[in-house]
């Protein structure tokens, strides 16, 4: 039957108010994981701390996984849930570019907003930057335009693209998340300790 | 209980349990909206709403705010707004409990204050504007991406983790 709000289940008028209830839940789950500290965040390319490899690859296995069984039991219809586009070129260079940003400044949109939240100045003025960084792509449009709305494949996900079949890739992807947990755990051990 | 936390404010959670948690959380979103989580929405919103308020005629006139102006209805009143919101709320009672509310600037003692904060702005600068033209940031289009295997999601993941880890050796100084 789900989803629930474009399946007509839960009025509209709620739309609003799930969404704060959503977000505080999101918010305290990173801020409670430690994601307002940019120290801790940055530690997962340095080797001295983890835990955003496995808060995020965590969260996608579980997620991907109870979506699919959901679906699977019937309570929730997979076709009609809103897939991220895939324009191909935008996707690896804006990542290019947002990964350079999360070395620089140490957070992402989501968790500089926690640290907001807990009067980080560092996360406030780097609140600010994305902001700039929007109005700078807003003012250049003309000249991102076309790998903004070039290369589109559409609402495309991994089975459309490849031909795979689901319950494998997400197989694979639980293995996989599994083995990188345990390589990090060997890491951590090797590496000299950070406090912070 | 109060004054360990006190004691030390960096008591965090295991992170296999915030991230079942976490994954909870994406599960509920997609089964109740149909869609995933954001956050950068929510300041490209403030942006197109400043940006309006000052110079309205620009904002009309240029092809990318235009397309989130509508008729009578303000630009952050958006789900994702919203939702910004409630991570605000949600971060601040965590902080709370926890007893992290302080007003400061984290950085590794080998850096000054000042060099931190330039480079939190650039960061968010070149944040900001990947997470335009990948139309998404690591909640709206890794995470939640993924969630629904978008091919999309995978690949942005996969650009951010790998050039992080590719400049990650020339902001050493920062943070080790």
């Amino acid at each position: 039957m789900g989803p629930l709000i474009p399946g007509g289940y839960i009025p509209m008028e709620w739309d609003s108010i799930i969404a704060i209830f959503i977000g505080i839940a999101f918010g305290f789950v990173l801020e409670a994981s430690g994601f307002s500290s940019s120290r801790k965040l940055a530690g997962v390319f340095y080797g001295y701390d983890f835990a955003v490899l496995k808060v995020f690859f965590t969260a996608a296995a579980v997620s991907v996984i109870g979506i699919y069984y959901m679906d699977y039991l019937g309570y929730l219809d997979i076709s009609q849930l809103y897939v991220h586009p895939t324009y191909l070129w935008g996707a690896i260079i804006g990542g290019v570019i947002m990964g350079a940003g999360f070395v620089t400044g140490g957070f992402c949109p989501g968790t500089s907003l926690c640290a907001v939240a807990i009067g980080k100045l560092d996360a406030w003025v780097y609140v600010i930057g994305i902001m700039i960084g929007v109005f700078i792509f807003s003012e250049l449009f003309n000249l991102f335009e076309p790998i903004y709305d070039g290369y589109n494949f559409g609402n495309i996900t991994l089975i459309d693209s490849f031909g795979w079949n689901p319950y494998w890739v997400i197989f694979v992807f639980a293995i996989i998340a599994v083995v990188a947990f345990g390589i990090a755990d060997m890491v951590r051990k090797r590496v000299k300790s950070v406090f912070y | 209980m109060n004054t360990k936390h006190k004691a030390n404010p960096h008591l965090y959670w295991n992170p296999y349990f915030g991230g079942f948690l976490l994954g909870i959380i994406i599960i509920f979103t997609f089964y109740l909206t149909g869609r995933g989580l954001g956050a950068s929405g929510a300041m490209k919103s403030s942006v197109v709403t400043v940006v309006e308020n000052v110079a309205p005629k620009h904002a009309e006139s240029n092809s990318y705010y235009s397309q989130f102006i509508k008729e009578g209805d303000s630009p952050m009143n958006t789900w994702l707004v919203f939702e910004a919101l409630g991570i605000l709320i949600g971060a601040f009672i965590s902080g709370s409990i926890s007893g992290r509310i302080k007003w400061r600037v984290q950085h590794s003692p080998k850096i000054t204050t000042k060099r931190r904060l330039i480079f939190a702005l650039i960061g968010g600068v070149l944040f900001g504007l990947g997470a335009q033209i990948a139309r998404g940031c690591t909640s709206g289009a890794a995470l939640s991406g993924m969630a629904v295997l978008s091919t999309g999601g995978f690949l942005t993941m996969l650009a951010i983790f790998g050039s992080a880890y590719a400049f990650a050796y020339f902001f050493r100084k920062n943070w080790i």
